[in-house]
C-alpha cells in the first residue's frame, strides 16, 4: 500500500531510511557483496518531499536513482536490497537489479534507467489514466541530464498538447553522470524551458524537505485540477559519485562543501530540534530505529535465494 | 469475401478491433487525417494525429500499453523507427522482463517499407530482422490483404509488442479478404503453394515472386512449394522443417539485405535440424549490403525477382545427393 505523510518527523525518518539504505548498498558494494550502483545521497529531501505530496492513486515513473522515491512510497527495503543483490525475493525477482525497480502494487510503474526514457513513457501512462477514467495523476522523476535529452521536449510538448495530467519533477542535482551540468546545459534551471510549452513551472530548494513538500502539494493539486502538466524543479546536489565506486576526484570541493553543509537530513533535524518538535534523544532514537530496519532488510536479502536458471527466459513474452 | 487493398484491410482490422475493444486506440503521424473514417466512428480521443516525433509516439504507446490501453501506432516509414529504438527495444521489449513480469505491453507498431515508390533509402529499408533480434518483440509482415487484416487483428489482441511491417509494393494491390472476424494467428506460416521438389520460403512481396517462380518452374517439371512465413517472430519452425523435410531443397528469399537477415536464421535452423533431409546446399536470395537507391531500375534490382528465384531452384534440382 502506498503511504504518505506530512508529519515532519516522519519525513525525517523516511530521509534517514533512504540514507541508511543507500549507505548499506555502498558498504555492500565496497565489500564486494552488492554490484555497483547509483545512489541519490544528498537528494533525499527532493524525493521524500515530492512523493509525500502524492495521493495513493497517483502513479510514479522513476529512474536509476529511485531509492528515495520507492522507500518514501512505502517499498520494503528488504525486497529492494534483495533485488539489488539479484535475489529471487526482490521486487522484480532479480531481473532488474538496483537500476530499474518497479513496484506495481505501489504505483511505481515502468522504471527505466535509460536517461530520458521515463519522460518518453509518462504521457502514455497519463493517457491511460485519462482514457480509462482513473483518478490519479502521473509523477515523472528525472534529472537535469534527462532534461537535455530530446525526450524531455517531446514529452512535455505532447503532454501539454493532449492535456495530460503529468507532474514532471526535475531533480536538478548538478551532475549528468560524470559531467557537470555547466558543460552540458545552456541554463542553470530546467524550469525555464516550461514557458516554451505554456505550462506552469517552479524551482524550489530541493534540500529543504518542507519547502519541497509544500511546492509539490501545490503542483500536484494544480495538475489534478487542470488535468494539465506542471514542471517542478527541485534544486539539489548529488554528493556521491555517479556510480559506486567513484572517487569523485573530478568534483570541485569548493562547490560540493557548501552543499554538504546544507545536507537535507541535517537541515531537517536541526530545524525540528530548534523548533521544539524533536529532542536530540528522539532524533537519536529515529536513527536507531532506521538502522534496525536496514539490518533486518539486509538479513532478509542475504537469506533470499538466487533465482534458478529457468528464470533466464521467464517473463520475456506475455 | 470482399475485395480490399492491403491498406484498406488494415483499416478494416482497426475498425473491427476498435469496435470490439474500447481500450484499443490509434495514434501516429497523420493517422487521423488519412483514416478519417476511424475518427468519425471512434472520436478524436481514440484516433489521434501526433507530432512527427517517433520517439514520443512509441514511448507514449509503451506507457499506455503498460497501464491498460492497447495502442496501435503508425510511424509511417520503417527507417523512421530509428528515432524510436529506445522506446521499442529498451522499453517495450525489455520492461516486462526487467520488472519480473509485472507489466505487459500490448501494442502494435505499423510501419511501411520496401520497393515500389522510389522513395530512397531513408524511407525504404527492410529492417525487420533488427526486431527479430530484440527480445520481447513479435514481428509480422504480411504478403496479402487477407493476411494483413487477420494478422493485425491477432496483433492487436496479443499481449506483446508487435512490429507490423507493411510492404509498400503491396499496399494498393487488391485481394480477396474474408468477411467478418477472421483472425490469422501469429507464428503460423501458410503454404501458399504446395510442391514436392524445392521449398521457396519467403515473406512480404517476395512471396509473390516465389509464386511466379513456382509457376515458371512447373512448366519445367519442377514442383516448388512456397511457404509464406507471415510472422518472423514467432517463427513457424515446424512449417519450415516440414516443407524442407519433404522437398530436400531450400531457397530462402527476402527483400531485406541478405547479410544477417531472417534468411540466415532459417538456413541455420534447417542446417541444424534437417541437415540429413537436404539433397542440395541451401540458397539465400536477398538484397545486397547497400542502402536502397531511389532510381526505379536500381530499386527493383535490389529485390530478388521471380527469374532469379526460379534459376536458383533449377540449379538446386539439378544437383545430385552428395
Amino acid at each position: 500500500m502506498a503511504t504518505h505523510t506530512t508529519d515532519p518527523r516522519k519525513l525525517l525518518e523516511q530521509m534517514l531510511l533512504v540514507r541508511a539504505y543507500e549507505e548499506a548498498i555502498v558498504a555492500g558494494s565496497q565489500a564486494g557483496k552488492v554490484p555497483g550502483t547509483c545512489t541519490s545521497v544528498g537528494q533525499e529531501a527532493a524525493a521524500v518531499g515530492v512523493v509525500n505530496a502524492l495521493a495513493p492513486e497517483d502513479l510514479i515513473l522513476t529512474n536509476h536513482r529511485s531509492s528515495g522515491h520507492l522507500l518514501a512510497r512505502g517499498a520494503d527495503p528488504g525486497r529492494m536490497l534483495a533485488e539489488v543483490m539479484g535475489r529471487s525475493g526482490g521486487y522484480c525477482g532479480g531481473h532488474s537489479g538496483s537500476l530499474h525497480i518497479s513496484v506495481k502494487e505501489l504505483g511505481v510503474v515502468l522504471t527505466s534507467t535509460i536517461v530520458g526514457a521515463e519522460l518518453s513513457l509518462a504521457p502514455g501512462v497519463a493517457l491511460s489514466q485519462k482514457m480509462l477514467g482513473r483518478p490519479g495523476i502521473v509523477a515523472c522523476f528525472f534529472g537535469d541530464g534527462a532534461a537535455c535529452e530530446g525526450s524531455f521536449h517531446e514529452s512535455i510538448n505532447l503532454a501539454a498538447l493532449w492535456n495530460l495530467p503529468v507532474l514532471y519533477i526535475c531533480e536538478n542535482n548538478h551532475w549528468q553522470a560524470f559531467v557537470h551540468r555547466r558543460e552540458a546545459m545552456c541554463k542553470d534551471h530546467v524550469s525555464d524551458w516550461a514557458a516554451s510549452y505554456g505550462i506552469p513551472a517552479k524551482t524550489v530548494d530541493g534540500n529543504d524537505v518542507g519547502t519541497v513538500l509544500v511546492a509539490a502539494q501545490a503542483a500536484a493539486a494544480q495538475v489534478r485540477d487542470s488535468g494539465r502538466p506542471y514542471l517542478l524543479e527541485t534544486y539539489t546536489y548529488r554528493t556521491r559519485g555517479h556510480f559506486e565506486p567513484d572517487d569523485q576526484a573530478y568534483v570541485d570541493p569548493a562547490e560540493r562543501e557548501p552543499w554538504l553543509a546544507r545536507d537535507p537530513i541535517k537541515l531537517c533535524r536541526e530545524w525540528l530540534i530548534a523548533d521544539g518538535q524533536l529532542s536530540a534523544a528522539q532524533a537519536e532514537a529515529l536513527a536507531d530505529k532506521v538502522a534496525t530496519r536496514i539490518a533486518a532488510a539486509q538479513a532478509f536479502a542475504d537469506d533470499s535465494p538466487f533465482p534458478s536458471t529457468d528464470a533466464l527466459t521467464r517473463y520475456v513474452y506475455a | 469475401m470482399t475485395t480490399l487493398t492491403l491498406y484498406d484491410a488494415v483499416g478494416a482490422a482497426l475498425t473491427e478491433e476498435m469496435r470490439r475493444d474500447q481500450t484499443v486506440i490509434a495514434f501516429g503521424e497523420g493517422i487521423a487525417t488519412k483514416r478519417h473514417d476511424l475518427v468519425q466512428e471512434f472520436g478524436a480521443l481514440r484516433v489521434r494525429n501526433t507530432p512527427l516525433a517517433e520517439g514520443i509516439i512509441a514511448g507514449t504507446a509503451v506507457g499506455a500499453a503498460g497501464t491498460g490501453l492497447r495502442p496501435v501506432i503508425d510511424l509511417l516509414f520503417a527507417p523512421f523507427m530509428c528515432y524510436a529504438m529506445d522506446e521499442i527495444v529498451n522499453s517495450a521489449g525489455k520492461l516486462r522482463f526487467m520488472s519480473g513480469g509485472q507489466f505487459s505491453f500490448p501494442l502494435v507498431t505499423l510501419a511501411q517499407t520496401g520497393a515500389g515508390w522510389g522513395v530512397g533509402a531513408q524511407h525504404n529499408h527492410n529492417v525487420e530482422a533488427w526486431f527479430v533480434h530484440s527480445p520481447g518483440l513479435k514481428v509480422v509482415m504480411p504478403s496479402n490483404p487477407a493476411d494483413a487484416k487477420g494478422l493485425l487483428k491477432a496483433a492487436i489482441r496479443d499481449d506483446n509488442p508487435v512490429m507490423f511491417f507493411l510492404d509498400i509494393g503491396l499496399l494498393y494491390v487488391p485481394g480477396e479478404v474474408p468477411a467478418g472476424d477472421v483472425v490469422v494467428p501469429l507464428g503460423k506460416a501458410a503454404v501458399a503453394r504446395a510442391g514436392a521438389d524445392v521449398s521457396l520460403v519467403s515473406y512480404g512481396k517476395t512471396v509473390l515472386h516465389c509464386l511466379q517462380a513456382a509457376e515458371a518452374l512447373a512448366g519445367q517439371g519442377i514442383s516448388a512449394e512456397v511457404i509464406d512465413l507471415r510472422s518472423l517472430k514467432p517463427l513457424d519452425e515446424a512449417a519450415i522443417l516440414a516443407s524442407v523435410t519433404k522437398t530436400g531443397r531450400l531457397v530462402v528469399v527476402h527483400e531485406a539485405s541478405k547479410l544477417c537477415g531472417v534468411g540466415a536464421e532459417i538456413a541455420a535452423l534447417v542446417a541444424e535440424q534437417a541437415f540429413t533431409a537436404l539433397k542440395a546446399p541451401i540458397v539465400r536470395l536477398g538484397g545486397p549490403d547497400a542502402p536502397v537507391a531511389s532510381s526505379y531500375p536500381l530499386e527493383q534490382a535490389f529485390v530478388p525477382q521471380a527469374d532469379a528465384i526460379a534459376a536458383a531452384a533449377v540449379r538446386l534440382c539439378g544437383r545430385q545427393r552428395v
